[in-house]
């Protein structure tokens, strides 16, 4: 019987109600009274020398506030990055000035050149029209081996050349060289892992308001994390100290990533406020998201594989080139390093493991972390060079991995990780239990009786989600800690606000959170409600991104719920006349152990609040407590994922015919949601796998840049409900946090795109095509076509 | 400016607008009706679909002039008379149909559309129709089976253990 109520109980998200009925609140139904509208001129071309703009004409047309360009912003911090790499000879990154509005040159399409702030939004285009820009075209440098090539095109001047670090990790060279030497097969594959938007569907938008009475700012903007917006802005943008800038984000219409980072546009909006004395508000269009918002994935690999003569891997070697873009976002050099090599061993006991990454600017919109960040870079790779080598070896690619699959935990990876808890064999077991391997061939059969090929592709994958101990990745280069904080508020008559700093961008929190707190305090939800994503609210906050929310925030509420529950135990024990190590707290009740005597969860909050009654000599009045909570390690969700294809030969066309994801999240809260986690982040893949692409032509045009050119997954691209199952009964609860929970958010769509491109090469090769080892993404048709054809 | 008068969900409302002020922004600006939402430049998303004349419009690319005289049907007058969940707007939540709720209202509009027009639809028919709703969150699949139950037919109980 399935849980009603509580951790485990697939509860019903009370957020949908104003969502469901057009209630919700996002940044772009904030409208502060007065407010002037900005329309950021954009740079048209990708790598420019800007010899001068001229606005005289533009500032006089009607409505037009005030103009801004980079000279606005030569007394500010440009924006900073918050990942300091190290290269592999001990020298720092390079860190090249990010302006909030263009100084000297553009280097990308879209690079904001002048913000026109006007009474209305018309006005201020219109007024955009009018500024005429001197600004010499450069070459631009599109492709990462052209930007490395000695002479090339540089995208900063003051750098060397396009090389932001050049970085190797893992096992050192020698090791690593001897592990090939030794080996019976070495399987190589170079590869793509292609440049993607992260669309989440609400554009990004900023409001920028101040408050000249107390000199106060606030800005409302669609994040993922209010308080690192707040810290970044604040300390490094524009010298603002945290008690005089509240951040602000409302409901988020999906993130996916792109929200996480701090942005020109909320910076130029909080600084213009006050330039302008009056509410400044931008709200992006999608056109402008796809040239401002920052992209995801974008490496180009070369990965070996080492196995012995009985096919035990010994060693992986991979090289990377990752495209920063033109500048540094917030946290684009930790995702091909941190979040990328520390994952390279999989699942896997490979004893050598090196990882070398070069990441390059380029005339292109700066790349960040996108759903998994890093982690689907590094499972991609891993998992097809593996599938590679299986059918090299001409083995069962279920049975090669299941032979070097990790089973002693913990385990010390050689790419400083420690896996605390896992069991591969089990998910795999219920991905082959749900795949219906043995129906394969009749299913198969099937297909090629009407003229397709069908091919199964298997995928294992783990990731380092519940980011992040603090203490590692300080040293890892974070410039950050990465704990959360929760606040635990009682009411008097016993209601329960919990301030997170987690913030909710369709993860459902709202729900599940109280959850938690009402198990553990034995009262119905009803009584909790979750206060998120603004800054004057709650303690403090790192946000939601790398399937942290509950593993690291829901941790610090256990622990805040916890000090409560001591506190509320020694109310209730004065209240009782007993010991407080007496008092039991079961279903809302205070009973003193062994006794009827007991006093109910309403009665000890009120004698909180009203402490007419009360061991004042002892502790204080009041029922609130914080808990700030920083995890002893990562934590590693881990699955096995499987999918069957056909494939129309004549055209190319790919279909999903059959999904099944079978993965270990530790313990579950609400599963209902975690199953929806799932859903789309495998949408995700299967977009990255099959449709999308952000194409750049030679000359850094965007040519993706709406829906009509970025192929998003649409309902009729995911496969039917019948033969699509996600699986999270395998459970191996994570060893170090109260919940032993992992974080299930970008599982999917790590653990897709390998799956589906797997898929497509089983089944070329069903089909005689036994030359086609690779087909980068997105397997369109027309590569298929070109790939079965020869050319 | 010209002087528009339309019924929204079910209210006789009117105001000044421009020639190219479209549909959405008179929703949203004008009237406040902010759970209509704007997803893209293109036509692509379907964040933006409200009923006109019975219709599945996506209101970024209607004049609000051409709605002059009409009938409107946003997301703010899809609950029952009672203020309760509509049954298309309830299987949304009972199937899990909605993440962050960003496309749910052009989400709920075309499939009560869709219900109107084809009371019980095939899943290929739901997912034939919902060409024109991108939503990022969802994966779709919670969304179909929203939509299949809304229609009365046997969909599986969400996260059957
Ligand atoms: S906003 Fe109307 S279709 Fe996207
Ligand atoms: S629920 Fe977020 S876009 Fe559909």
């Amino acid at each position: 019987m399935p849980k009603d109520h509580g951790i485990g109980a697939s509860q019903k998200r009370r957020e949908d109600v104003r969502f469901l009925t057009g209630a919700g609140n996002y940044t772009d139904d904030i409208n502060v009274h007065g407010q002037a509208y900005v329309h950021f001129l954009r740079s048209d071309m990708a790598h420019g020398k800007i010899n001068n703009i001229d606005t005289s004409a533009a500032e006089g047309m009607p409505g037009v506030v005030r103009i801004f360009t980079g000279k606005d912003f030569e007394g500010v911090g440009g924006l900073p990055c918050g990942w300091q790499v190290t290269d592999k000879h001990g020298e720092p990154m390079k860190e090249p000035a990010h302006p909030v509005l263009a100084q000297g040159k553009v280097r990308h399409v879209g690079d904001p050149i002048a913000a026109v702030v006007a009474d209305s939004l018309e006005q201020a285009r219109t007024a955009a029209e009018a500024i005429v820009l001197d600004i010499e075209e450069l070459p631009a440098v599109v492709d990462m081996a052209k930007a490395l090539e000695a002479g090339s095109t540089k995208v900063h001047d003051d750098l060397a050349d396009n090389l932001c670090y050049d970085w190797q990790f893992g096992t050192d060279t020698e090791t690593t060289d001897a592990a090939f030497k030794n080996a019976a097969h070495v399987t190589t594959l170079e590869l793509v892992n292609n440049r993607l938007v992260a669309n989440p569907m609400e554009p990004r938008v900023a409001v920028g308001d101040y408050s000249r009475a107390n000199d106060e700012h606030t800005l409302y903007t669609t994040s993922q994390n209010p308080h690192v917006i707040r810290l970044l802005m604040g300390a490094f943008v524009l010298g603002i100290p945290e008690h005089k800038l509240r951040v602000v984000a409302p409901d988020v219409g999906g993130g996916f990533g792109t929200k996480i980072f701090h942005y020109a546009e909320e910076a130029f909006c909080t600084f213009a406020a006050k330039a302008c004395n009056r509410p400044v508000k931008w709200t992006s269009t999608r056109s402008e998201a796809f040239m401002s918002d920052a992209h995801g994935r974008d490496h180009v690999t070369k990965i070996e594989l080492a196995l012995d003569k009985d096919n035990n891997f010994i060693g992986v070697r991979t090289d990377t080139m990752a495209n920063m873009g033109a500048y540094l976002s917030t946290f684009s050099s930790s995702v091909p390093t941190w979040l990328h090599g520390t994952l390279m061993a999989g699942n896997y006991k490979t004893p050598a493991v090196q990882v070398n990454v070069k990441a390059v600017f380029t005339n292109t919109v700066p790349v960040d972390a996108y759903r998994g960040a890093g982690r689907p870079e590094a499972t991609f790779q891993l998992e097809r060079v593996i599938d590679k080598a299986a059918r090299e070896l001409g083995v069962d690619p279920v049975q090669l991995r299941r032979q070097n699959f990790i089973t002693s935990f913990p385990y010390e990876t050689p790419v400083a990780v420690a896996y605390d808890t896992g069991d591969y064999h089990a998910t795999m077991d219920k991905m082959e239990e749900l795949m219906d391997i043995p129906g394969f061939a009749a299913r198969r059969a099937e297909s090629e009786k009407n003229g397709k090929l069908r091919g199964m592709g298997i995928n294992c994958f783990i990731e380092a989600c519940g980011i992040a101990p603090s203490n590692l990745v300080g040293q890892l280069g974070a410039r950050a800690g990465l704990y959360d904080a929760a606040t635990v508020r009682v009411n008097a008559t016993g209601s329960i606000s919990v301030m997170v700093g987690a913030h909710s961008h369709g993860q459902g929190h709202e729900t599940v959170f109280p959850q938690v707190v009402a198990e553990m305090l034995g009262i119905d939800e009803s009584m909790v409600d979750i206060v998120h994503g603004d800054t004057s609210k709650i303690p403090f906050g790192m946000g939601t991104y790398g399937s942290r929310s509950l593993a690291v925030c829901g941790s610090a509420m256990v622990r805040a719920t916890e000090k409560i529950i001591n506190k509320a135990k020694k109310i209730a024990g004065h209240l009782l006349e007993a010991s407080d190590s007496d008092i039991e707290l079961k279903d809302g009740q205070f009973t003193v152990a062994g006794t009827d005597k007991s006093v109910a969860w309403g009665d000890v909050t009120l004698a909180a609040y009203v402490p007419h009654n009360y061991p004042l000599e002892d502790i204080e009045p009041g029922l609130e407590e914080t808990a700030f909570y920083d995890p002893a390690n990562f934590t590693y969700p881990a699955g096995a994922y499987a999918c069957e294809v056909e494939v129309d030969p004549d055209t190319g066309k790919v279909t999903i015919e059959k999904f099944v994801s079978a993965d270990d999240f530790g313990n579950v809260v609400n599963p209902m949601i975690v199953e929806g986690q799932v859903h789309g982040g495998i949408a995700q893949g299967i977009g990255q796998a099959l449709l999308e692409n952000c194409a750049y032509d030679e000359n850094g045009q965007l040519l993706s840049a709406s829906y009509m050119d970025y192929a998003m997954p649409r309902a009729d691209d995911i496969p039917h409900m019948a033969s699509y199952v996600v699986d999270h009964s395998c459970q191996t609860p994570c060893t170090h946090n109260p919940l032993g929970v992992k974080g299930c958010g970008e599982a999917g769509a790590i653990g897709s795109p390998p799956t589906v491109v797997n898929a497509v090469i089983d089944a070329l090769h069903s089909g005689g095509h036994t030359h086609v080892n690779h087909i980068d993404m997105p397997v369109s048709p027309s590569r298929v076509w070109a790939a079965i054809n020869g050319q | 400016m010209t002087k528009v008068t339309m019924t929204v969900n079910g209210k006789t409302v009117s105001g000044e607008v421009k020639g190219n002020t479209l549909l959405t922004e008179f929703l949203r600006e004008d009237l406040r009706l902010t759970g209509t939402h704007v997803g893209c430049d293109t036509s692509q998303c379907g964040a933006c679909v409200v009923h006109v004349n019975g219709e599945a419009v996506k209101s970024c690319t209607m004049f609000a002039a051409e709605a002059d005289g009409a009938e409107v049907k946003t997301v703010e007058g899809m609950a029952n008379a009672d203020g309760s969940l509509s049954v298309i707007q309830q299987a949304f939540q009972d199937y899990h149909g909605l993440q962050c709720g960003f496309c749910t209202p052009g989400m709920v509009m075309s499939a009560a559309a869709l219900l109107k027009d084809n009371p019980k639809p095939t899943e290929a028919e739901v997912r034939d129709y919902l060409e024109g709703n991108i939503c990022r969150c969802t994966g779709y699949h919670n969304i179909v089976r929203a939509i299949m139950a809304a229609s009365g037919q046997d969909v599986p109980a969400v996260a059957a253990e």
